[in-house]
C-alpha cells in the first residue's frame, strides 16, 4: 500500500465517506419506494413473497378444514377448486421462485464484495412486475374469478371457457408477466456472479451460494421460456380460438403437458437449489470450519442443474406415451438422486469434521433436510413408472411433493431468515421463539403430511373437495387437518418473531455468528454495500484475512470515494476476477415503476379483452423503456479512465463482450431462443402425432419463405457492415447502412407475412395453419423489435451518443440480430421446405 | 493437426460432459419417440432403434471419457489434493480440472442409466 494512502488526513477520509453515503442514500418520504438499492429491493421482494405465502397458507388451511370430516359443506366445490389452484400457483410462482430472487438480490452483492447488482433498475423492475402480477392473481379469488383448473392448467378443461371462466386467463397472463420478472432476475444474477465479483475472488474462491445461484439462473433461462411459449399457445386458443390443444382440429392437450413440465420439473430444482445454497452457507458457519468437499458441491449443483431437465415426463407417466420413452425419464429421475445425495453427505461430513453449534438456523436446516430425505425417497418410488401408475394423482403424490418442497425449501428458507436477519437491522431473532416455531412446524408438518401417504395409498385422489364416510379416509384426514393447524401455529410464531418491535434491544455485533464470508462486513445502517471493495484471497475471507473488515471499513481498498457523484462498482474477469472496468450503475428512478406498472396494466387489460386500454398501456410501457434506455444506458463517460485506488486506473466504458450489457443481451436472447425452440418443438410434435399433419391444407409458399429468409440474412449482413464501418469512423456510411438494413428488414417481414397469407391459411381451421402462423408471428414480432433497435441506434448516432469508440448500443443490437437471423432462417426453412420434404 | 486439444482458459469446459449427456438423452428420447410415432418412416425394426441407441451411447461415453481425461490433465493428473483454495491461478485451474472430472463421472453414469432401458425393452409398448 502506498504511503500516500496511509497519510490521508482524517478530514479527507470523512469527506470521502460523506460523498459515498450521499451517492448511495435512499430517497426520503414516499420517494423511498423509487429506490433501486439491492438492499431495499431484496427486502421488499422477500416481504412480498412471504406475504403471498401466508395468503396461500390460509387457503390451504381452509381446504384442510373442508377435508377434516367426510361430506363436509364448509366450502363449495367451486371455491375449493379455486383455493387449491391458487394455493399451488401462489406457492410456486409467488413464493418459492421469487423468494430466492429476493434472497439473491439482497445477499449476492455483499457476499461477492460488490456494491450493487450490475443492473439495479432491472432488479427494481423485476420486483414491481412481480408484485403487481401477484396482487392481480391473488386478488382474483375475492371476485370469485380465480383460476380453478389446478396449478398446471391442463387442457381441455382449462381451455374450455365454460368450465374455467376468466380465471384461466388471469393465470396465463398474470403468470407470464411474473415469468418475465424471473427472466429479468436471471439475467441480473448471471452477469452479477460472472462479472462483478470482488477482485481476487477467483472461481475457486467464490462462495457456494453464488455457485448455486449461477446454476439456478442458468436453469431459469432454459426452463421458463417453454412455459412462456406454452402460455402463448394457450392464450391464442382461449382468445382467438386457434386449436393448439383441441384434438378435434388436430391439436393435442399433451403438448401443453410437455411444455408445462419442461418448465415444471426443473422448477422444482430451481426452488430447491437456492435453499440448499443457504444451507451451504449456514453449515460451515455453525461447524466453524470450511465446507468439506467444495468441488463436490459444485459437481452437485451443476449435475442437478443438467439432469433436472431430463425428468419432465415423469409427471406424464400415466398419459400413454411409449414405455421406452417413460423408461428414459425414469432412468434420469433415478440418476438425479446421485448429485442430490452428494450434497447431503457433504453437509454431514462438514458437521462431523467441525464442532457443531446447534443454533436455531441449524435446527431448521437439519430438520428440513430430514424431511427432504423422506420426500426424496418417496420420489425414488414415484420415479418408477409401475409404482407411479398406482400412486398417480393420489394424496401419495401430495405428500411426496410437500415433503420435498417444505423440507427442501421452506425449512431452509426459515433457517436462512434466522441466520441472516441480523443483516437487516443488526439484531437477532429470538432463539426461544425460533426453537418453539421449529418444533411446532416440524411436528405439525409430519402430523399433517405423513398420513397423506396412507390416504393416497388407500386411493384418495387429490383435488376432491369432499369424500364419503367409511371408506377409510376419515381419521387420516382429521389428523392431517390437526397437523396443518399445528404447522400454521409454528409459521405464525416466526411471523410474530419477525414483526415484533425490537427497538429496545441493543444493537448486536456486525458478525454475530462469526461467519467467514464477506456479507457479514456490510453495516445495516449504510446503503453503500461495502465501504471499499476488498481484494479477496480466501473462500472464507473473514476467517483467513484477519484485518480485512477493518481495512474495508476504513476505505483502504478500491473505490472508497464517489468524486463524480456516481454509483460505481467494479467489473472483473470471469475466471480470476481481475479488475477490468469501473461500472456506473443507475440510481433511484421512477422509470422502473412506470415501466412495470404500464406493462402490468397491458397484461391485465388483455385479460379482460380491453383492447384500447391494452394498446395505450403498451405504448406507455414502450415509451418508458425507451426513455429508460436513452437516459440510463450506454452513457459516454466524461473521461476514459478513472483512478480506483491502490494505484490502479480502469476504463469507464466497455463495448462488445467486455461490457455487461452485451452479456445481458446474450443471456436474454438465449432465453428467447429457448422459447422459440419450444414452438419449433410444437411444430414437429404435431408432425409426429398425425399421419398427414397438414390435413391436406396448402402450406406456406416455399418461394416467399425462401425470399424472406434471404432478405433477413441480407438485413443481418448490412448490420454487420454498419458495425464495421462505424468502427472505421465512417459514420455516414454506418447511418446509411442502418437505414438500408431497416428497409430490408421491413421488406423481409412483408415477404414473410406473404408466405402463409398467400395460400390463405386459416389458423382457426386446423392446428397446422395455426402453428405455422405462430412461428411467423414470432419472427415478425422479433423483426419489429429489431427495426426499433436500428432506429434507436440511428437516433443515438445523430444525437452524438453513439460514436466510433463508444458503440455499445450498436454492438448489442448486432448481437440481437445474430439471434434474429437464426430464428428467421430456421422458421422459414421449416415452414417452407419441411412439408414438401415429407 | 493435434489429436488432443490444448488446455484452454474458459469456464465452459466445466459443462462439456453434462452437455454430452443432454445430447445423448435427446437423441435417445427423440429417436425413440419418432420411431414409435411413425414406425413406417424409416422402415426399420425396433432392433435398429436399440442398435442406434447403443451406437450413440458408445459415442457419448467415449466423448465423456475424453473430457474426463482432459479434466484429469487440467487437474495435474491428481498430483495435488483438494481443496484447491489458494488464491492462485494454479489452484483455480486445479479446481476447474477436479470439478470437471467429477462432472464427467456423473455424466458417464447418467448416460449409462439413460441407455439401460434399451437393454430390456424390445418394443415401444403402449
Amino acid at each position: 500500500m502506498s504511503a500516500a494512502i496511509k497519510e490521508r488526513s482524517r478530514e479527507e477520509y470523512k469527506a470521502q465517506e460523506e460523498r459515498l453515503r450521499a451517492v448511495w442514500a435512499n430517497p426520503a418520504g414516499w420517494r423511498y419506494w423509487t429506490s433501486v438499492n439491492n438492499f431495499q429491493i431484496g427486502l421488499w421482494y422477500g416481504s412480498a413473497a412471504f406475504a403471498f405465502m401466508l395468503f396461500a397458507g390460509v387457503l390451504a388451511l381452509l381446504m384442510r378444514l373442508q377435508l377434516a370430516v367426510p361430506d363436509n359443506d364448509f366450502l363449495s366445490a367451486e371455491f375449493f377448486n379455486q383455493a387449491f389452484t391458487l394455493h399451488g400457483t401462489v406457492m410456486m410462482f409467488l413464493f418459492a421462485v421469487p423468494i430466492f430472487e429476493a434472497v439473491a438480490i439482497f445477499l449476492l452483492p455483499p457476499m461477492l464484495g460488490a456494491r450493487e447488482m450490475p443492473f439495479p433498475r432491472l432488479g427494481a423492475f423485476s420486483f414491481w412486475s412481480f408484485f403487481l402480477g401477484g396482487v392481480f392473481v391473488c386478488g382474483s379469488i375475492f371476485f370469485n374469478a380465480a383460476p380453478s383448473a389446478g396449478w398446471f392448467m391442463y387442457p381441455p378443461l382449462a381451455t374450455d371457457k365454460e368450465f374455467s371462466g376468466i380465471g384461466a386467463d388471469i393465470w396465463l397472463l398474470g403468470l407470464s408477466f411474473i415469468e418475465v420478472a424471473s427472466i429479468a432476475a436471471a439475467v441480473e444474477l448471471i452477469v452479477g456472479i460472472m462479472k462483478c465479483r470482488a477482485p481476487g475472488m477467483r472461481i475457486n474462491l467464490m462462495p457456494l451460494f453464488a455457485w448455486y445461484l449461477l446454476i439456478v439462473a442458468g436453469m431459469i433461462l432454459f426452463a421458463f421460456p417453454p412455459l412462456i411459449a406454452g402460455d402463448l399457445l394457450f392464450e391464442m386458443e382461449r382468445m382467438f380460438d386457434w386449436p393448439f390443444f383441441d384434438a378435434a382440429r388436430g391439436g393435442d392437450p399433451l403438448l401443453w403437458q410437455h411444455l408445462f413440465w419442461i418448465f415444471g420439473h426443473p422448477e422444482v430444482y430451481i426452488i430447491f437449489l437456492p435453499a440448499i445454497a443457504l444451507m451451504a452457507m449456514i453449515v460451515p458457519t455453525f461447524s466453524q470450519r470450511p465446507i468439506v468437499g467444495y468441488s463436490w458441491i459444485v459437481l452437485a449443483a451443476v449435475g442437478t442443474g443438467f439432469l433436472s431437465f431430463g425428468l419432465w415426463v415423469h409427471h406424464m407417466f400415466a398419459t400413454g406415451l411409449p414405455q421406452i420413452s417413460l423408461a428414459f425419464f425414469s432412468a434420469a429421475s433415478e440418476a438425479v438422486a446421485i448429485p442430490t445425495g452428494v450434497q447431503i453427505f457433504v453437509f454431514i461430513a462438514t458437521m462431523l469434521a467441525g464442532r457443531v453449534i446447534f443454533s436455531t438456523p441449524m435446527l431448521f436446516g437439519a430438520g428440513g433436510l430430514a424431511i427432504f430425505v423422506i420426500g426424496g425417497l418417496t420420489g425414488v418410488m414415484v420415479a418408477l413408472a409401475p409404482f407411479d401408475w398406482q400412486a398417480h394423482d393420489t394424496y401419495f403424490v401430495v405428500a411426496h411433493l410437500h415433503y420435498v418442497l417444505i423440507g427442501g425449501m421452506l425449512f431452509p428458507v426459515v433457517a436462512g431468515l434466522y441466520y441472516y436477519y441480523p443483516l437487516i437491522n443488526a439484531k437477532k431473532l429470538s432463539d426461544r421463539l425460533g426453537r418453539l416455531a421449529f418444533w411446532l412446524m416440524f411436528c405439525g408438518f409430519n402430523i399433517a403430511f405423513f398420513p397423506m401417504h396412507l390416504s393416497g395409498l388407500r386411493g384418495m385422489p387429490r383435488r376432491v373437495f369432499t369424500y364419503p364416510a367409511e371408506i377409510g379416509w376419515d381419521w387420516l384426514n382429521l389428523i392431517s387437518t390437526a397437523g396443518a393447524f399445528i404447522f400454521a401455529a409454528g409459521v405464525l410464531v416466526v411471523v410474530f418473531d419477525v414483526l415484533r418491535p425490537k427497538h429496545r434491544e441493543p444493537r448486536g455485533e456486525l458478525n454475530p455468528w462469526n461467519a467467514g464470508t464477506l456479507e457479514w462486513i456490510s453495516e445495516p445502517e449504510e446503503d453503500w454495500g461495502v465501504r471499499s471493495i476488498p481484494i479477496v484471497r480466501s473462500r472464507y475471507p473473514l476467517w483467513d484475512q484477519k484485518d480485512l473488515a477493518r481495512k474495508v471499513n476504513e476505505g483502504r481498498y478500491y473505490l472508497p470515494d464517489a468524486e463524480e457523484g456516481r454509483r460505481e462498482g467494479l467489473v472483473t474477469s470471469v475466471l480470476d476476477a481481475e479488475p477490468i472496468q469501473v461500472l456506473r450503475v443507475g440510481g433511484t428512478s421512477n422509470v422502473t415503476i412506470v415501466s412495470a406498472l404500464s406493462l402490468g396494466a397491458a397484461f391485465i387489460a388483455l385479460t379482460f379483452h380491453w383492447w384500447i386500454a391494452t394498446a395505450l398501456a403498451a405504448i406507455i410501457c414502450f415509451c418508458a423503456v425507451i426513455y429508460w434506455l436513452w437516459t440510463g444506458t450506454g452513457e459516454i463517460p466524461e473521461k476514459p479512465e478513472k483512478d480506483v485506488g491502490l494505484g490502479l486506473s480502469l476504463p469507464l466504458y466497455a463495448s462488445g463482450p467486455d461490457s455487461v450489457g452485451w452479456w445481458a443481451m446474450f443471456i436474454t436472447m438465449v432465453g428467447d431462443g429457448t422459447a422459440f425452440a419450444s414452438l419449433v418443438f410444437g411444430y414437429f410434435f404435431y408432425w409426429t402425432i398425425h399421419a398427414d399433419f397438414t390435413a391436406g391444407i396448402a402450406g406456406p409458399d416455399a418461394v416467399w419463405s425462401l425470399v424472406a429468409a434471404f432478405l433477413f440474412a441480407a438485413a443481418w449482413g448490412l448490420m454487420m457492415a454498419a458495425r464495421m464501418f462505424n468502427r472505421r469512423r465512417a459514420t455516414a456510411a454506418m447511418r446509411g447502412l442502418l437505414v438500408l438494413s431497416l428497409l430490408t428488414a421491413v421488406a423481409a417481414s412483408a415477404t414473410g407475412l406473404a408466405a402463409p397469407w398467400s395460400p390463405g391459411m386459416d389458423p382457426t381451421r386446423h392446428v397446422y395453419p395455426a402453428i405455422v402462423w405462430i412461428l411467423v408471428i414470432w419472427v415478425l414480432a422479433h423483426a419489429a423489435l429489431g427495426t426499433v433497435m436500428q432506429a434507436y441506434c440511428l437516433a443515438r448516432s445523430l444525437a452524438g451518443r453513439l460514436t466510433p469508440k463508444h458503440d455499445v448500443d450498436l454492438s448489442n443490437v448486432v448481437l440481437y440480430w445474430h439471434f434474429l437471423l437464426v430464428t428467421a432462417v430456421i422458421t422459414f426453412a421449416i415452414i417452407g421446405l419441411f412439408p414438401a420434404a415429407m | 493437426m493435434r489429436l488432443i486439444p490444448k488446455e484452454i482458459e474458459t469456464l465452459w469446459t466445466l459443462f462439456t460432459a453434462p452437455v454430452v449427456w443432454v445430447v445423448h438423452f435427446l437423441a435417445c428420447y427423440v429417436g425413440a419417440a419418432i420411431y414409435c410415432a411413425k414406425p413406417e418412416l424409416i422402415g426399420l425394426s425396433f432392433s435398429a432403434v436399440r442398435a442406434g441407441i447403443a451406437a450413440v451411447t458408445v459415442i457419448a461415453l467415449s466423448l465423456i471419457a475424453l473430457s474426463a481425461w482432459l479434466a484429469w490433465r487440467q487437474w495435474g493428473f491428481g498430483t495435488d489434493d483438494p481443496p484447491h483454495d489458494d488464491p492462485t491461478r494454479r489452484d483455480r485451474t486445479l479446481f476447474q480440472g477436479f470439478a470437471t472430472l467429477l462432472l464427467s463421472g456423473l455424466s458417464f453414469i447418467a448416460v449409462i442409466f439413460t441407455a439401460m432401458p434399451a437393454l430390456f425393452l424390445t418394443g415401444c409398448i403402449r
